[in-house]
Formats: structure tokens, C-alpha cells, sequence
């Protein structure tokens, strides 16, 4: 058993790190949990080795902030646990983790639950053909270990990471074969009810446009107003197909790269008995918490994206609100202390955060995502498509977990992740109510699948303990 | 107000089995559930189709019921999944082999022959990936396993078809007895009949109460495993003497590991949460007794919410303090096999006033003062 | 899908479906399959069908695969290390 410490951080990407390193200036005892090897979250990943190989500076500004974040964090004195896993969290803030070989607790007074996001399912017919894969995937590979995708790829969906991964591949001497765009186009009228934020968030559409420039610079096709797409293939992915305005079109294809925005990973918070909320803007869930993260579960705080997307510097800003709201609910520095602190962070976290109404109405997901056609697989574990969740409906069923019994859907080793959102929204537009109140899959430990030994070993803790 | 002859209130297993005999028989039954059919312990139990094992008590009842699965595709339209596949209580040591053999001895005494003693060897050749330590088992080769949710659905669904009208989102807020019928008071509606049918499952002791029963009930809340898909390598559905352990693959191969570890429940709440050190008790269980588990990955953990009677014995019987009230509740973590007979006997002792099934030991007056309990 | 990298200085050797390739140190199995040019890293035991990566992150289970013959691991989240042997996961794993 580790611990007490004052806080144990889950996660080490921008929030959780900076939550770590405020945390330690304030002089709490703080342990940083991470399944990855390293600091970085997946919007940093691999920072410090891409550094080392001199690949970082190539990777653009915004990477390179993420470096100076893990070095504060290194040198913040905070006891690191990577390559471990959380498999349960207890509203008590005892945190059971396993190496891969045997489980241990670490216990905290008080859990910050900072697991970032996650790419919103893009369940569309085809999408677990070998050869689809998320934009962030790519990204991931591009980041880690520096591998572009072969001109013979495709990128569809909508939103700002699929632009900026498009412009990466492209600022690192890449090609793809086109982007398959699916955002609604731009209209004056939504920028004009988001002027304030536009404009204050100048600097993040500057970014955008650049992308925009850059990739039509490159000469790479970028299909707009695409209101559907279709994977191609048998055991292996061929092509792919796109409706603009009625029309189908159809191209070889020796990858698909998709996304369609990212959600919060609520599987922690939801295990833990937190609130959600949904929120309409983003169509997703996310747990309810106040201005420094605290949850309604006393010990629980949250930051970061898995709180409310927000992007990397929003979530460094979180974090640091919430190693101030750890700290001041310890009574190591009292509630005006904490204000003082706060004031800069929110106002840093106001610029970052400008633009994000405007993103939101941009990049908002089309309805077919959230219910989509009968032939559409949902629960990729289990094989469980759109029609079957609808046929369950129709013989009575009314709520995710009901669903479980009636199609197994949600009961593969994903444990509901993948199809958690889309079997939501399904059911919402089945039943004709909104989401808040068809309501979520009931998350139970382990939130990792973990092997029965490893489980097994904690009775010999217990009994030794 | 909705009339009917008798009102179920419960919509699991014993709710839906009663509900649909008595509507075999003629009778206009409306069965309330709070949530949906087959919500709690009736859905995500182990689905253990067990006479081995069971007390004295329940012995003669358990037997009879045995036939009712046999034939559960006539009754119910559906073969609920249920699979003969045997049950076996393994001895991991010589003082519990002699348990076994103490037992045996017993059953033979009182005429019955279905459990038999196997020693090692035929153990080994019965169940190849169990650990070698293990010396002997009791068996019972015409138990087996059934699936769960899908048998309480299937229930439900052959009382609808007989003409139940079965109101689910219906919870009950209110209970009074007036002359000779009960008016019950639902979320949504009212209901009058002459006779009301307690199957409320972990919360009948609530209900018992409202209608004037008090009964010594705890909660039980059995924790449950199931782990990824594995090619078959089990057949027989194993239990142990000694540990809670009940180890069972499924159709579609994954393992369900079970047995009785607790959680921790909250009767208002509705709700369950697993205790991780007591499962991590479970999945040492199961790792001692097929060291290959070891490896293998859990899906996910679950706790099922249920009432215990003091002798871990049920209730059914008419109500000792009010007329025109059965109650069935209080199985203690082994129910799901009763749920069939016990139906016919909740039916029996609607239409007729009582019935030849043994259900004697199962007096609700038993908790009571002694020289009431010995009437 | 992928273009072929030029080989670093810190490659690694590891052997994917019993072929010996080199992948850059940091490469997590899932993306040594990749590299390798497997078309899927398993059968989904659930569908029969052949799955590939789909996340890269943990949360999508696609890439589970046989590694040192210790069955479903999370490719992608397994580092890769000298002499590892990576291999697909065909159906329900073998205990």
C-alpha cells in the first residue's frame, strides 16, 4: 500500500501535470498514476523522446509546450507511477492499480481523475474494416514514432484535430489521398452569435486558417459538405464512399483515418457515482463539478477534457484550479489564498477557452453519428448493430443497461466505451426522449479488464496488510 | 382501479412463475414492477440449475422442481438456455471429502439417490483442468445451468401471452386492506383484488411490513465475475465444500465466477457496489482451482441485491397475521431453480387454500415464538 | 497504409506473425504489427471477423493480440522490447 498522499493524479497529461506540479509548490504529497510510459497524455505523447531524437521542434509550437510541462512535472518531486493501470477508484480515494503483474493500492485523500478524452465513436457502415482508423491513431503513430500515412489514405470528418493532423502529415513531407470534410458549412450567422468569442480567440482560428492554407497549398483534395461516408472492404479495407448534395462518389482507399470531434472519458467518473450533465452544445456527457473541479463525490475532483473538452492549454488551466481546490478542501491554504491564486489561472483560461462556442457550432456532429442506420454496427465487440438495439426497443427495452441483457451489447472487453454514446443516442432517438434521461451504461470494476491474478493478488495484500 | 383476481407485486422469477400459473388456471392476474422484468438477482444471477447440495429442507421441493426444467421449452416457449451439463461440489482436502461422504451417508438414510460421491480419478477424467490437489467431489449429473435474464424474460413473456397484464415502471406506494379485497396503490394506477401475491424479492420485507408482517430479513449482496470468451474446457458446473465458489462457462465461452462473496447493497437506493477485496477472494477461489485462469482477463464484476432469511430458508406461505396474502420472498442467494415450482405451489395455495408440494419447512410463522413456530 | 520508415539508430528487433523485422524503440506492438503489414491483429471471437487497431490509445480493444504467448494484451499499449514476439489473437484465447 502507497499513500496517504494528499492527492493521487490520474492521468499524466497537461491537466494532470499541472495539477501535480501545483499541487507540490503548495507543499502537498502528490502521486501521478499514467497506463503510458511517460508524461504527455496523448495530445503530448512521447514528448520527451521525441525531444531526445530531435523530432520535437517539427511537431509544431503547441507540442513543444507540452515538453516544458513534463519537465516542471519531473522536477516537481511528485511519486510517479507510469505503465500502471487503474482498474478502481473508491469514493474514498483508495486507488487499486496493477503493473501488469500484481495489483497494489495507493490511497489519497483526496483523487483528481484527469484521463483526458477520447475520439467520439464514428459508427459508420464499414468502420471496424481493417484499415479504419481514428485521426488520433495516426497522430499517435506520427508523434510516438514519427509514421506517415501512405498517399493511397483518406481522412474524413469534421473538426480542428483532423486539420491540423492533415497539415502535420503534410508539413512533414506527407501526402493523403483527400479529406472527406462532414462539417455543415460555416455560415455567417454562427460566427456572427460567437463574435466575442471569434475574436478573442483570434489566434486559434489564424491556426485553423493556416491549416486550411497549408493544405491547399499541397494541393490535397478536401471534399466539403460530405454528409456521409462508407467504408469499403471485406477483411480488409478497399475504399471508400462519400454523398455530397445526393451524389455518391467512391475512391480506392488503402486507409480510412476518421474522426468526428473527441468526448470526455467519463468511465472513471461514471464508476465512481460522480453527476453528469448533458451538454447539448458537444452531445456528450460530463461529470458535473464546480469552478475547481470538485465533484458531488466529496474526495473526487476532475480536470482536463475528461471534465468538458476544452483542449491542452484549458486543461493545464483545470488542473491547476483544481490542485488549488485539493488544497484549500485540505485546509493547507485557506479560501481566500486559494482566490488570489486562481485569479491569473482563470484569466488565462478565459483566452483559451474564447473560442470553444464557436468550435462547438462548427464542428457539432451530424445526427446520423448518434443514430445511425440500421446495418450500422454499434457494439464493435459484440457485433450488436443499430437495427438489433432498435428490435430490443421495440420488445420493450428501455435503458443501456437493460440493452445488456437483451443484446450483449456493452459486455465485451471495452466494457461499453465504443458503443456507450452511440447505444445512448440510439435510444434517445427510439424512444423519443433526450439523453439525460435515457441515461448511460452502470460502470463496474475493474475499469481495465484485468486478469484474474492480478485480482487474486490483492487478497494476499489484504491479508498481509 | 383496475380489478383482478390476484395482483403480483414483483417482476422477477418467483413473480413472473406464479403470475403465470395462476393464469393457466383462469385467473385474472395484474403483476406490478417497480422497474423492468428480471431487474435484480432474478436476471444476473449464476443461473445455477442445483439440486446438489441444497438443505434437507429444500431437498424434496428442489427435486420436484427438476422436472419443470426438463420440460421448460413446453412450459414457457423458450429452452431458456438451460443445459443439463451437471453439478459438482469439488473436496480440496480429506476432512472435506468426509463432509461429502457424512452427507452422502445422510441422503441415503432418507431415500435419495442423486448425489453421488466420485473420487479423484473420475473428478480428473470429469473436469481435466481442475487442480490436482482436489481429492474428490459430490455430483450430480442431471443439474445444470440456465440463463438467467433470458429465463425471467421468458416467463414474463409466456404470463403475458396466458393474459397477465404485467405493468412494469409501476412501483408499489401503498397497501390496504379493506373487507375482504386489497386496494394497491402503484406510481401510476390503483388496483383491487381479493388477493395479493408478495414476490418483492430483496424488498419484500418492506412490503411485508406496510401490509402488517414483520420478518427478521437481511441483504445480501453476491458479488458476480465474468471474465473474456475461452474455447469450452468446463463442463460441469463446479462448486467447492470449503469457499464460496460457483464456476460456470457459458455458451458463448466465457466464465462466470460466483459463489456468494459480498458487496454491499442499499435497499432505498436501489443499488450495488462491488467490494474489490472480497472478488479479489473470489478470483483467488477460482485461481487455486484452475491454476490456467490465472491469465485470464475480467470483463466485468456485478452484485446482485437479495433478502436472507435467519435459516437461509424461504418464505411461502400465506401471510400469519392478514387474509388474502401469499408471500414468496427470501430465497438467500439460491432461488433461481425454486422459481418454476414454487410458482405452481404460490398457485395452489391461491386457488385451493394449500397445496401437496413440500413447502412445509418455508411457514412464515417460524420466526416467531417458538410454541407458534411448532403449531 | 503506412509508408516504410527509414531505420534508427535505436530500431529494435521483434518478430511479428514469426517474421523478424525492425521498429523504432517506443513502438508499441500494436504499431510493430502495423509496420509489419498485418492486415488485422485478431478474429473477433464474438463475429469471426478479422479487427485491426482502431484507436491506438487503450480504449477501442481491437488490438489484442498474443504476445510472448501471453494472449489478449492491449497491443497498444505494450512497449515493444528485443526479441518480443508478436502474434494475432485468433478467436477466444487459448487458457
Amino acid at each position: 500500500m502507497s499513500g496517504p498522499f494528499d492527492l493521487v493524479v490520474i492521468g499524466g497529461g497537461p491537466a494532470g501535470m499541472a495539477a501535480a506540479v501545483q499541487a507540490r509548490q503548495l507543499g502537498l504529497s502528490v502521486a501521478l498514476i499514467d497506463e503510458q510510459p511517460a508524461p504527455g497524455g496523448q495530445i503530448y505523447r512521447g514528448v520527451d523522446r521525441a525531444e531526445a531524437q530531435g523530432r520535437a521542434a517539427a511537431l509544431g509550437a503547441d507540442y513543444c509546450h507540452g515538453l516544458s510541462l513534463t519537465q516542471a512535472f519531473r522536477a516537481s518531486g511528485a511519486t510517479e507511477f507510469f505503465s500502471h493501470q487503474v482498474w478502481q477508484v473508491e469514493p474514498d480515494g483508495r486507488v487499486f492499480v496493477t503493473d501488469g503483474k500484481a495489483s497494489q493500492l495507493i490511497e489519497g485523500r483526496r483523487v483528481l481523475v484527469a484521463v483526458g478524452a477520447m475520439e467520439r465513436p464514428v459508427a459508420i457502415p464499414g468502420w471496424t474494416i481493417p484499415g479504419v482508423m481514428t485521426v488520433g491513431a495516426a497522430q499517435i503513430l506520427h508523434k510516438t514514432i514519427g509514421i506517415l500515412p501512405d498517399q493511397g489514405v483518406w481522412i474524413a470528418g469534421s473538426g480542428p484535430l483532423m486539420l491540423y493532423y492533415a497539415a502535420e502529415v503534410v508539413a512533414a513531407g506527407g501526402r493523403v489521398a483527400g479529406i472527406l470534410d462532414t462539417a455543415s458549412h460555416a455560415n455567417l450567422s454562427t460566427f456572427r452569435s460567437h463574435a466575442t468569442g471569434a475574436l478573442r480567440g483570434w489566434r486559434y482560428l489564424a491556426k485553423g486558417m493556416g491549416y486550411l492554407a497549408r493544405l491547399r497549398l499541397a494541393g490535397i483534395r478536401h471534399v466539403k459538405g460530405v454528409e456521409a461516408v462508407e467504408a469499403v472492404g471485406d477483411s480488409q479495407l478497399e475504399g471508400v464512399r462519400w454523398r455530397v448534395g445526393g451524389q455518391w462518389s467512391e475512391a480506392i482507399a488503402t486507409g480510412l483515418l476518421l474522426h468526428e470531434g473527441v468526448i470526455p472519458n467519463t468511465h472513471m467518473t461514471s464508476a465512481l457515482g460522480c453527476s453528469h450533465d448533458w451538454n447539448e452544445a458537444q452531445r456528450c456527457f460530463q461529470p458535473r463539478t464546480d469552478e475547481f473541479g470538485a465533484t458531488d463525490v466529496e474526495a473526487i475532483f476532475v480536470a482536463g477534457d475528461c471534465g468538458g473538452i476544452g483542449g491542452a492549454r484549458v486543461a493545464a488551466c483545470r488542473g491547476r484550479l483544481a490542485a488549488l481546490g485539493v488544497a484549500a478542501a485540505l485546509g493547507r491554504i485557506d479560501t481566500s489564498e486559494r482566490d488570489r491564486l486562481a485569479k491569473p489561472v482563470r484569466a488565462e483560461y478565459g483566452e483559451h477557452d474564447a473560442v470553444r462556442g464557436l468550435l462547438d457550432a462548427l464542428f457539432a456532429p451530424r445526427a446520423e453519428l448518434l443514430s445511425p442506420a440500421d446495418d450500422v454496427i454499434v457494439c464493435r465487440c459484440e457485433g450488436v448493430s443499430a437495427g438489433r438495439i432498435r428490435e430490443a426497443v421495440s420488445l420493450g427495452c428501455r435503458g443501456p443497461n437493460q440493452m445488456k441483457a437483451f443484446t450483449r451489447c456493452g459486455m465485451g472487453p471495452c466494457q461499453g466505451r465504443m458503443c456507450g454514446p452511440t447505444v445512448t443516442g440510439v435510444l434517445a432517438d427510439a424512444l423519443g426522449v433526450p439523453p439525460a434521461e435515457v441515461g448511460r451504461f452502470r460502470i463496474r470494476p475493474p475499469l481495465k479488464p484485468l486478469s484474474l491474478g492480478e485480482l487474486a493478488s490483492l487478497a494476499d495484500i489484504e491479508r498481509a496488510g | 382501479m383496475r380489478e383482478a383476481d390476484v395482483i403480483v407485486i414483483g417482476g422477477g422469477l418467483h413473480g413472473c412463475s406464479a403470475a403465470l400459473q395462476l393464469a393457466l388456471r383462469g385467473r385474472r392476474v395484474i403483476l406490478l414492477e417497480r422497474r423492468h422484468i428480471g431487474r435484480h438477482s432474478s436476471g444476473i444471477n449464476a443461473g445455477g440449475v442445483r439440486t446438489l447440495g441444497r438443505d434437507l429442507a429444500e431437498l424434496p421441493l428442489s427435486l420436484l422442481g427438476m422436472a419443470l426444467w426438463q420440460n421448460i421449452q413446453e412450459l414457457v416457449g423458450d429452452d431458456c438456455g438451460f443445459v443439463a451439463c451437471g453439478q459438482i461440489k469439488v473436496a480440496e482436502s480429506d476432512q472435506e471429502m468426509a463432509t461429502l461422504e457424512n452427507r452422502a451417508g445422510r441422503l441415503a438414510q432418507l431415500g435419495y439417490d442423486h448425489e453421488k460421491l466420485i473420487g479423484a480419478d473420475e473428478l480428473r477424467r470429469l473436469v481435466p483442468s481442475l487442480s490436482r490437489h482436489c481429492v474428490g467431489a459430490m455430483l450430480v449429473a442431471s443439474d445444470g445451468a440456465a440463463d438467467p435474464y433470458r429465463t425471467t424474460h421468458a416467463f414474463g413473456a409466456r404470463a403475458r401471452a396466458a393474459g397477465v397484464e404485467i405493468e412494469e415502471g409501476e412501483a408499489v406506494i401503498g397497501l390496504e386492506r379493506q373487507a375482504d379485497h386489497w386496494i394497491v396503490v402503484g406510481d401510476r394506477g390503483r388496483y383491487r383484488a381479493p388477493l395479493v401475491v408478495n414476490a418483492a424479492g430483496a424488498w419484500a420485507g418492506r412490503l411485508s411490513a406496510i401490509a402488517g408482517d414483520d420478518f427478521p430479513l437481511r441483504t445480501r449482496a453476491s458479488m458476480m465475475i465474468v471474465t473474456e470468451r475461452l474455447p469450452q474446457f468446463v463442463t460441469p458446473v463446479v462448486g467447492a465444500v470449503g469457499r464460496p465458489l460457483s464456476f460456470k462457462q457459458s455458451a458463448s465461452g466465457t466464465v462466470l465466477i460466483g459463489g456468494g462473496q459480498q458487496g454491499r447493497a442499499d435497499l432505498e437506493q436501489e443499488q450495488s457496489w462491488v467490494n474489490v477485496v472480497n472478488l479479489a477472494r473470489s478470483a483467488q477461489t477460482a485461481t487455486e482451482l484452475f491454476p490456467q485462469m490465472r491469465g485470464v482477463r475480467i470483463a466485468r464484476s456485478w452484485c446482485g441485491i437479495e433478502a436472507e432469511t435467519p435459516d437461509r430458508l424461504p418464505v411461502l406461505d400465506f401471510s400469519p397475521t392478514v387474509p388474502g396474502l401469499i408471500h414468496v420472498f427470501g430465497f438467500s442467494g439460491h432461488g433461481f431453480q425454486l422459481g418454476p415450482i414454487c410458482g405452481v405451489a404460490v398457485a395452489d395455495l391461491a386457488t385451493r387454500g394449500a397445496t401437496q408440494l413440500p413447502i412445509r419447512p418455508f411457514a412464515a410463522t417460524r420466526f416467531a415464538e417458538p410454541a407458534l413456530a411448532a403449531a | 497504409m503506412f509508408q516504410k520508415l527509414p531505420e534508427t539508430a535505436d530500431a529494435v528487433l521483434v518478430h511479428v506473425e514469426g517474421r523478424a523485422i525492425r521498429v523504432p524503440a517506443g513502438a508499441t506492438a500494436a504499431a510493430a504489427a502495423l509496420i509489419a503489414g498485418l492486415v488485422s491483429t485478431r478474429t473477433s471471437p464474438a463475429t469471426n471477423e478479422p479487427r485491426a487497431p482502431y484507436c491506438m490509445m487503450g480504449v477501442c480493444f481491437e488490438c489484442l493480440l498474443v504476445i510472448d504467448d501471453e494472449p489478449s494484451q492491449q497491443g497498444c499499449m505494450v512497449t515493444v522490447r528485443p526479441g518480443m514476439r508478436i502474434n494475432q489473437q485468433h478467436g477466444a484465447r487459448q487458457p
